[in-house]
């Protein structure tokens, strides 16, 4: 029984291993790449150590300008929506009422709506209303987006915070809001981290929706421009391609971890969508 | 409880409603109205109301039909052959592996999925390419090889979703194995039940409803995928791996038919709104 169980792990440690190398093959791509001087579409040891492709592409118009685009349209677009799911959680979470079932409802078909199929006629709606080409507008549309998902695991994280502490509050006089504020908020720590790191993560990444609704080339944000290093015709710099892509995915990469260590491998996401 | 009272408490979701409602109910409804015009993208002082004109001219469209036909191999190979089958596989394997490769594992393959959807299209566009890494490996493996883009584009394109989003797989069949609870599989140990006849006995009719929750959000986010294939192909070479949203986004910028485009948009709508109404079937227990 014992051999049998080690030649079982053995097996499964091999095929594990396969498809951890070929996942890795294109993720070794990029790393190497972005330390080549001269760096090419495949694989491959550098032939030197070179930081010459971060020293290019680290200039105001390349980088900084773009990351700063991301920042605020995903920074934004975060805080409406953890602003705006903290305080629709609230009642959700602690008052009866015959609408909340249909509310959830509602929120839960949302959530799996493909946001993509509605980006043309976001973008006739914006040129009537003259949203398009704003950093304001894009950011309510990304709030949008995301809220129905943020308010469904708002309300599951704050159901799990004990009404006891709060009715103490009650009788000391405080109202819903400072209960809210001071209470429960602070004991959902850990709710409110995946729910703004999920939220700035998912954004931080989307593609379609700057490239639908912005249109001057200085406020893009780095998921759009990193489209440029293909724009003009001729020679792809591809080390340099490969250096921006590792500068524009860290944030996301050094977030997950953070919200994966605190709160044990699955990320909460696997249990929210538990069926 | 008095009505003014009501009103006072749910005051909070005010936002959240009034968000919603102009942002993601009013882009719908008016999706659903500028489907049945012939509203164009430029010079156009006002557009018509043309019925059904430009449903009739999807379905007898032979660019059309091509996108949805492209659109179910995407998701059928990528979603629910790929990363379904895949993500099981490594979660069942994961059970039983050391804990190191387990590591490992885990953590290439989530790092694959947290990338930006346009990092991961460019990441695999050099895997692919002709003079990329996988032609690399088949010539030191002496097999022919190929210029993936080009003769095979849904192929490459589906492997690059699957690369992309099996973790989200992998991480719910996790979740869903760990909670059988280990007597039922050791009592089948015991009876001689081999490996596959536990899986498909014991194992998967008891993971059941976490196949049916993982399958319809791998398919809706399949569905809607649009910047991985832009990156990687542009829905070409001509119109080869152009899928749904792609060719939607195609017929109201290229050929500037905001009407048509939107219709199209509406059908993926309505398709994605079945899918939806399914995925609260599977869960109408837990609200």
């Amino acid at each position: 029984m014992a051999r049998t169980r080690a030649s079982r792990r053995l097996v499964a440690d091999i095929c594990l291993l396969a498809v951890a190398v070929a996942f890795a093959l294109p993720l070794a791509w990029v790393v190497l790449s972005c330390v080549d001087p001269h760096a090419g579409l495949r694989v491959r040891v550098p032939g030197g150590l070179t930081l010459d492709n971060f020293h290019a592409i680290l200039t105001p118009d390349i980088t900084y300008t773009p990351l700063l685009n991301s920042l605020i349209l995903c920074g934004g677009g975060t805080a409406l929506t953890v602003a705006c799911a903290a305080l629709a959680a609230y009642p959700l979470s602690r008052f009866r009422s015959r609408l909340n079932r249909p509310f959830l409802l509602t929120i839960l078909f949302a959530t799996s709506l493909p946001i993509t199929a509605i980006m043309v006629p976001v973008y006739a709606l914006f040129v009537r209303v003259n949203l398009i080409d704003t950093l304001q507008g894009t950011i309510f549309f990304f709030a949008a987006s995301q809220l129905p998902f943020a308010v469904w695991l708002m309300k599951n994280f704050m159901d799990g915070v004990p009404r006891e502490l709060e009715e103490a509050a009650w009788t000391d006089g405080a109202n819903s809001l400072q209960s809210l504020v001071r209470i429960v908020l602070p004991l959902m720590g850990p709710g409110l981290a995946v729910v703004t790191v999920f939220s700035f993560v998912m954004m931080w990444g989307n593609f379609f929706v700057p490239f639908m609704l912005l249109l001057t080339p200085d406020q893009m944000p780095a998921s759009v421009s990193i489209n440029d290093f293909f724009g003009n015709r001729g020679m792809v710099a591809y080390g340099q391609l490969a250096a921006f892509s590792v500068i524009y995915s860290t944030p996301v990469i050094l977030l997950y971890v953070l919200v994966a260590r605190r709160l044990g491998g699955g990320f909460a996401l696997g249990g929210a969508v538990k069926g | 409880m008095k009505p003014q009272r009501r009103l006072v408490r749910s005051l909070p979701l005010a936002p959240t409603v009034v968000l919603l409602l102009l942002f993601l109910a009013g882009p719908i409804a008016y999706c659903v109205y500028i489907a049945f015009t012939d509203l164009q993208l430029t010079g156009q002082a006002h557009s018509s109301f043309t019925g059904f004109a430009n449903f009739r001219h999807a379905f007898g469209d032979p660019e059309f039909r091509n996108a949805v036909w492209l659109t179910l191999v995407f998701t059928v190979l990528s979603s629910l052959v790929g990363q379904n089958t895949l993500g099981l596989a490594l979660a069942a394997l994961m059970k039983r592996a050391s804990k190191p490769v387990r590591t490992l594992t885990g953590g290439v393959v989530i790092t694959a999925w947290v990338l930006p959807e346009v990092v991961a299209g460019f990441l695999l566009y050099a895997f692919f390419r002709r003079e990329g890494t996988l032609n690399a490996i088949l010539d030191g493996l002496h097999l022919p090889r190929q210029n993936w883009l080009f003769t095979l584009p849904i192929l490459a394109v589906s492997f690059a979703n699957v690369w992309r989003g099996t973790a989200f797989s992998m991480l719910v069949y996790s979740a869903a194995l760990d909670e059988i609870p280990s007597e039922i599989t050791e009592a089948a140990e015991v009876d001689g039940a081999g490996g596959w006849r536990r899986m498909w006995h014991i194992t998967l009719p008891m993971i059941r409803r976490s196949i049916g929750t993982n399958l319809m959000l791998n398919t809706l986010q399949t569905l809607s995928v649009f910047g991985l294939i832009w990156v990687m192909t542009r829905g070409g070479p001509g119109n080869k791996s152009q899928t749904l949203p792609l060719f939607m986004y195609e017929q109201a910028f290229q050929n500037s038919m905001i009407g048509y485009g939107t219709a199209v948009a509406l059908l993926l709508l309505l398709v994605g709104s079945l899918f939806s109404v399914v995925y609260l079937r599977l869960l109408r227990t837990e609200v």
